[in-house]
């Protein structure tokens, strides 16, 4: 179903989020999540939209504790946008205007 | 009566969605407003469901509401997302103009509200401060999954309250399961299951009055309202189940409502207001269960039809 949002864990978090060149965009999400649900085709465009610019990949914090503990995550959907290894900016819930509103918080770092 | 639409139907949950497939079938043009990013309202919220008839073996929420957009859509429904209606008026030729959050206004021969409910907040010190992200929350799904092996709080004895205890024995080490009556309301099996639970710690006949914690939530005082003692229960989750406010505050001037809000409907879910069409969790009902709020959809869209037949 995702054909541009890769799935990352707590094993390769290191190498694929933090290790990356580019700007990494990070869904924390659960199966049984409806938000989470709702917002993944957003997300699916968002990493469609930035293709070859910024990274788009997905973690199960149902099958990862590690690194959503890490990172104080206290509830789904989270999206936390790293660059160079840091957090630069933060959703908590689904936000409202979802495509233009992740789009900015990417073309932020871009820019 | 000249009209962007024959209906408009707000509110892209079960009823909105079910009103919409017989409306669509009837080759009424019809658009579905859906404030959300993606269909199921407060279904979407729901990690099973176990009851409605034919899904014998249940259906998330999730499942449930992609397959009724499905089937709104190939009637050929259009429906929007992030499209919530900010207001409603009826105009001199009896067609109705909706306006949307984006500004913009659609008009339609009839509309049907399907705006549902949302939770009641507990009036209590530390709720509002705590809400979200802090540990006060009211959908189990979305936040349940963080709060492995700590204790946590459940406040409420109906069906929601118990169904989502029911899913925080997943992950929570104790659930005080707070209640002001002595037992809970919710349906028979859904109670067995639960109380089963070694999990589960019920505290009858309580209500909280605070909710401590600077940042995160640290406890709970509730109150035994026979003895009249409080105790501190040390928390670090408050999940809160206590009931329903309806999304009644766009038409209160428009149609008539009981005391809670609910919107009043006769049989054929007509409002007083001749076209404007009111169904499921918005109403009063006698049941607030999926099956029933479904049917309530599909009345209002054969009342819709007839409602247009007999003004041609």
């Amino acid at each position: 179903m995702s054909q541009f949002v890769a799935e990352v864990t707590d094993a390769n978090w290191e190498s694929e989020v933090l290790g990356s060149d580019r700007p990494v965009l990070v869904d924390f999400w659960a199966a049984w999540c409806g938000p989470c649900r709702m917002l993944a085709p957003t997300v699916e465009s968002i990493a469609e939209k930035f293709q070859g610019q910024a990274k788009v990949v997905k973690i199960n914090v149902d099958e990862n504790i590690e690194s959503p503990a890490k990172y104080g995550i206290r509830g789904i959907p989270t999206l936390i946008l790293f660059n160079r290894g840091q957090e630069v900016d933060r959703h908590v819930g689904v936000p409202s205007n979802a495509l233009a509103a992740i789009s900015q918080m990417i073309e932020r770092q871009l820019a | 009566m000249q009209a962007d639409y024959d209906v408009i139907i707000i509110g892209g949950g079960p009823t909105g969605l079910a009103a919409a497939v017989y409306t669509g079938r009837s080759l009424l043009k019809t658009l579905v407003l859906e404030k959300q990013l993606g269909p199921g309202g407060q279904v979407a919220l729901t990690a099973a469901i176990d009851n409605y008839p034919g899904f014998a073996d249940g259906i998330s929420g999730g499942d449930f509401a992609d397959a009724f957009l499905k089937h709104a859509r190939r009637f050929g429904a259009e429906v929007r997302f992030e499209a919530g209606a900010t207001g409603i008026e009826r105009e001199d030729d009896g067609a109705f103009a909706v306006g949307l959050s984006d500004g913009s206004k659609v008009t339609a021969k009839a509309v049907i509200l399907a705006m549902g409910r949302h939770p009641r907040k507990l009036e209590v010190e530390g709720y509002d401060r705590l809400f979200g992200y802090g540990g006060v929350s009211v959908c189990a799904t979305c936040d349940g999954a963080f709060y492995r092996n700590v204790p946590v709080a459940v406040v409420g004895g109906g069906n929601s309250a118990v169904e989502e205890g029911q899913f925080l024995t997943r992950y929570a080490s104790d659930i005080y399961s707070i209640h002001r009556r002595d037992h809970f309301t919710a349906q028979k099996i859904l109670i067995e299951e639960y109380l089963h639970q070694p999990k589960v710690k019920p505290v009858w006949n309580s209500v909280v009055e605070e909710i401590y914690g600077d940042k995160e939530v640290e406890g709970v005082r509730v109150r035994n309202l026979q003895s009249d003692k409080a105790e501190e229960l040390a928390v670090k989750a408050v999940f809160v189940f206590i009931g329903w406010i309806p999304n009644s505050e766009m038409v209160k001037e428009m149609v008539d409502l009981d005391e809670q809000g609910r919107v009043i409907v006769n049989e054929l879910m007509e409002t007083k207001v001749p076209g404007l069409f009111a169904a499921g969790d918005l109403c009063v009902r006698p049941i607030y269960q999926l099956a029933n709020v479904v049917a309530d959809g599909v009345q209002a869209a054969v009342s819709v039809e007839k409602y247009l037949e007999s003004r041609k």
